[in-house]
């Protein structure tokens, strides 16, 4: 059970991770509250859904730490990390369902690998489940029958299926049409509040992660850049977060990938690989 | 020079590496072996898609296979008057070697590139990576029943391969050469070991099936989760498995019958 104290449900501090030789976090702190739905946002390419991996144990940090519920990640053994899993919640880019297995048996898949309840009461809860995201028609469905949005849905009916502390989505919004996105803002929110889960969401759909999250970070090259919530981040005054806010096409991220000079280029002069 | 010091240097430590991980991906999964046995259902589901499913291009080649060697034999054995000995020459020549290693590469090529194919497609779409967090260990979930599934298959279908090819050696030398019906079956059974011969060739097959099993599922595990890494890896399963068979039976029957 989660523990019941104030105290951050996540707690990163000094996180340092590297792929190869590509630095992508540089020292970051991030704190997750239980209850509450913490959004985590930056431009593509920050390792936002690496962020996700690290603090579920699929990567190791190269130094800080990562703690969940007062355990740290990176030091558990396969076992207990699994034992952590079971109350952790992942929402993947694509719901990464298994094909080969209809709606219904993809929500029963982690009581059927979990639990030893019978038959008639895994396909209440599995029911319930699907209910719950609006796709109980549509449990007999495969996979490849579902729209984009329909899949994300029932990959959240199979992350809360063993009713987990926190669930983490990764871009849950991206690629989606108007009708689909708004369920899905919607859901998300609704989930939070009435399952009192925490939730965890890295997106880069700026108005619809500040419509319902109580508290966003905002990150950058490896650190966080601004913190704070909905409200205090409209009102930074830090030009990076108003550029990404407003989705300004020049500011601090320049429109142009360093180049030389334009005329010369032109010309036929510039050198290559000289930069103004 | 030194560049090509340096990169054959660096392809050997990355083969070696690669070796390693196959090697501790190996004993991961025959760890999950023993967890099988209550849910033997995932296996069974496996060895239709792995053994069932390969019957066909098994049965007809087994067939075609003993056909010709009934035939090729038949003109040298013809010139010693040792035509009654066809039977004999098909089913050892079936037994030792042709059932196992031809077997062993049509189930490279069937269900090998079958296998890989889907995992790597399951590690692309990360279905890999949702059943690890929802604290499944793909290994054993997914791995280990299409390893145990390949294992129990091949020597099934090499058997399967063997009996039809010696069939198929039989329609061809008696009802298509005149070989005498008796002089056929009785050689054979005078003449083939159940232990020289039979049990040796299901120790090959049992080892080319565990080979060619252990390469599709790492390279399946093991692809770069895209569209090319998976193809690379299907083309990887089939030229490595079949060279691991060919390779192996070489070893094998110097071992069983070189000395």
């Amino acid at each position: 059970m989660t523990k019941n104290t104030d105290e951050p449900l996540v707690r990163i501090r000094d996180l340092v991770y590297a792929r190869g030789e590509r630095p992508i976090f540089n020292g970051m702190d991030i704190d997750i509250q239980r209850g509450k739905l913490t959004a985590i946002m930056g431009p593509s390419g920050t390792g936002k859904t690496t962020l996700l991996r690290l603090i579920g144990g699929q990567l190791r940090p190269d130094a800080g730490s990562v703690l969940v519920d007062g355990q740290s990640v990176p030091e558990l053994g396969l076992r207990d990390l699994y034992r952590l899993r079971r109350r952790m919640g992942m929402l993947f880019q694509n719901g990464a369902l298994l094909t080969d297995i209809n709606v219904f048996d993809n929500v029963a898949f982690p009581l059927r690998e979990h639990t030893k309840l019978p038959e008639s009461m895994i396909r209440n809860l599995v029911l319930m489940k699907l209910h719950a995201v609006g796709l109980r028609g549509a449990r007999d469905l495969m996979p490849n029958e579902l729209s984009g949005g329909m899949a994300r849905r029932v990959a959240m009916a199979r992350a809360i299926a063993l009713d987990p502390m926190m669930i983490m989505y990764d871009e849950p919004f991206t690629g989606q049409d108007p009708i689909s996105m708004g369920v899905l803002v919607s859901l998300l929110r609704t989930l939070t509040d009435t399952l009192g889960l925490t939730s965890v969401m890295v997106s880069h759909d700026v108005n619809e992660s500040l419509s319902i999250a109580d508290y966003v970070y905002v990150i950058s090259e490896g650190k966080v850049v601004e913190h704070g919530s909905p409200d205090d981040l409209k009102n930074s005054n830090s030009p990076w977060v108003q550029q990404f806010l407003q989705g300004l096409r020049d500011g601090p991220v320049p429109f142009h990938f360093p180049a030389p000079d334009y005329g010369e280029d032109l010309l036929g002069k510039a050198v290559q690989g000289a930069v103004q | 020079m030194m560049q090509t010091l340096q990169g054959l240097g660096a392809s050997v430590l990355g083969a070696a590496e690669r070796l390693g991980r196959g090697h501790l991906f190996l004993i991961h999964v025959l760890r999950g072996f023993p967890a099988l046995l209550p849910r033997f259902g995932l296996v069974i589901q496996q060895l239709f898609s792995v053994g069932v499913l390969s019957l066909l291009i098994i049965a007809v080649a087994g067939l075609f296979v003993g056909m010709v060697l009934a035939l090729q034999g038949y003109n040298t054995l013809v010139d010693f008057g040792a035509t009654e000995s066809l039977g004999v020459m098909v089913a050892l020549s079936l037994v030792r070697e042709l059932g196992p290693v031809v077997a062993g590469l049509l189930f490279a090529g069937r269900a090998g590139s079958a296998l890989t194919a889907e995992i790597g497609l399951m590690k692309a779409t990360e279905q890999l990576s949702a059943m690890e967090m929802m604290a499944v260990d793909p290994l054993h979930r997914v791995v280990a029943p299409r390893f145990l599934a390949g294992i129990l298959a091949m020597p099934l279908l090499a058997a399967i391969f063997s009996a039809l090819g010696v069939l198929g050696g039989y329609f061809v030398a008696v009802g298509l050469l005149g070989v005498d019906d008796g002089a056929f079956w009785s050689q054979m059974q005078a003449k083939v070991g159940l232990y020289d011969d039979v049990l040796n060739g299901v120790i090959k097959s049992i080892v080319f099936g565990f080979v060619v099993s252990w390469i599709a599922v790492f390279e399946g595990y093991d692809a770069v989760p895209t569209s090319e890494g998976v193809s690379r890896a299907t083309t990887n399963t089939v030229v490595h498995g079949s060279l691991a068979v060919l390779g192996l039976d070489f070893v094998l029957t110097a071992l069983m019958f070189g000395g």
